[in-house]
């Protein structure tokens, strides 16, 4: 076996991560993207701006406030106290809340696009047969914008396969629990382990130039015109 | 004409200024962050020309990037092990010169620390302690070495969260997201620090010794800086501020 046990529990935690957020992502991003591309309002800019964030502030800035704010005397920290329901620092579900906010502009910026391209005309049409707003989008909209969901849920995943910093700063490093393979390999590197680091990092390699080909080798299907 | 001349003479004069004054930089173990800036204050008060910059981090990380040619004159680390890696490689100007011995405790904000002892971590009240990851941080490794000589690795490890160096381990516990943490004495002694909660010093008898070691790297050889920040080191003020922070010095005898 190439890949050692740990190795191995990295990844899948990784893979369960990522799916998590991504799903999760689907349902938040999704009226939020369909928002950003219809309205006129003069909110659009600053929401915009606020979902665009975590494209440009470093990692350690969400990490630095996430950490704070999970502690018991911070507002996330009072708020799980008062629920009774264990703190989010060191958990899986606090790895989750943190990367829903930091893969966020990858769903919603390509669903906005696409949501953008469909335009109202289709809505419209279906509107004067009677559809609903729910109906119109469901039958209409979303088959339309179907290429960018995928590539806003395979952008989402993958950028939360390659979350280092946060979860770095929050996570506390427990195996199979928020030990990702990024950690692990940046532990393996500070352990001198650099045969272990080599295999899990080419691994990860490989992964990522897989998914960026699917997303770019079939133009066609991330055309949004039907 | 006549402010391209005045140009060219800010230039040469600041290349004459960068001529004269040397600059350094230090590789430290994030034990040291406190303690080395006293110390390079004090070496910088006496050396008014002079530049010192330190980076502060992991031992681990600053091997990897010396061995890879980092730009760093000076390298303490909080494991001897490293510098002598170093040397055995031919990467060090100097011998590995022994600085000072870590002690590591136990730390809360929220509760009175220096009431407890190792056993109190069984405490099913305390959630989370962190420690810095043994696998590769020198202070991790003499906690779980203390927590296994107690007896109680069993019945805390569960409960253990891994900071990736000490400093980081110590924000833990800053944070109140661990309860507990086990960190360096140094840490514990400085001024951000000391203000909240107490400590209990952790025998050094339950774990191997945290002798620490510091290089001069080979691409510092020929700086004259370098030698008299080492130099500096095992002076009279620079031992003073060591052991205001809690380290041992070589040759002197350990508080228990």
């Amino acid at each position: 076996m190439l890949l050692t046990e740990s190795d191995l529990q990295a990844i899948g935690l990784t893979v369960r991560l990522a799916s998590t957020v991504t799903l999760i992502l689907l349902i938040l991003g999704t009226p939020i993207a369909w928002w950003l591309a219809r309205t006129k309002s003069w909110w659009k800019g600053p929401i915009a701006a606020v979902v665009a964030l975590p494209l440009v502030l470093p990692p350690s800035v969400l990490g630095f406030y996430l950490l704070l704010a999970m502690g018991p005397n911070g507002p996330v920290g009072r708020l799980t106290a008062i629920l009774g329901i264990a703190p989010l620092a060191f958990t899986f579900r606090g790895l989750v809340v943190a990367s829903v906010f930091y893969s966020l502009p990858f769903m919603v910026q390509p669903l906005q696009t696409a949501f953008a391209a469909v335009g109202t005309r289709p809505l419209e049409v279906a509107a004067t047969l009677r559809a609903s707003p729910w109906d119109a989008f469901f039958t209409v909209a979303v088959p339309l914008a179907a290429p960018g969901f995928l590539t806003a849920a395979i952008l989402t995943f993958a950028h939360t396969v390659g979350e280092f910093g946060v979860v770095l700063m929050i996570g506390g490093n427990l195996p199979g629990v928020t030990r990702v393979a990024s950690v692990q390999i940046y532990d393996h590197v500070e352990a001198l382990a650099y045969d272990d680091a080599h295999r899990l990092a080419a691994a990860l390699m490989i992964f990522s130039f897989l998914v960026l080909l699917v997303l770019y080798a079939w133009p066609s299907r991330r055309n949004p015109a039907p | 004409m006549a402010r391209f001349a005045a140009l060219w003479g800010i230039v040469f004069v600041l290349a004459s200024v960068s001529a004269r004054a040397e600059s350094i930089a230090i590789a430290a173990a994030a034990d040291l962050k406190f303690a080395m800036d006293d110390i390079v204050a004090s070496f910088e008060a006496g050396h008014p020309a002079d530049a010192v910059r330190v980076i502060y981090g992991s031992s681990g990380k600053f091997l990897t990037q010396i061995q890879q040619g980092a730009p760093y004159d000076l390298y303490f680390s909080a494991d001897i092990a490293y510098p002598r890696r170093l040397a055995d490689a031919g990467l060090a100007a100097s011998d590995v010169i022994p600085y000072a011995f870590g002690r590591i405790v136990l730390w809360s904000v929220e509760r009175d620390a220096s009431t407890m002892t190792l056993a109190s971590l069984a405490d099913p009240k305390i959630a989370r302690v962190a420690i810095a990851n043994p696998k590769h941080a020198p202070y991790g490794k003499r906690a779980e070495e203390a927590l296994r000589a107690s007896g109680l690795w069993e019945a805390v490890e569960p409960k253990l969260v891994y900071g990736e160096n000490i400093a980081q381990t110590a924000q833990f516990v800053q944070t109140g997201n661990a309860q507990v943490g086990i960190i360096a004495l140094a840490l514990v002694l400085s001024p951000e620090l000391s203000r909240r909660g107490g400590y209990w010093l952790i025998p050094d008898t339950l774990h191997e010794p945290l002798e620490q070691g510091f290089i001069i790297t080979k691409r510092a050889a020929n700086s004259a800086l370098a030698r008299r920040f080492a130099d500096h080191m095992g002076s009279k003020p620079a031992r003073a501020v060591m052991t205001r922070y809690g380290f041992v010095l070589p040759g002197e005898v350990a508080l228990r």
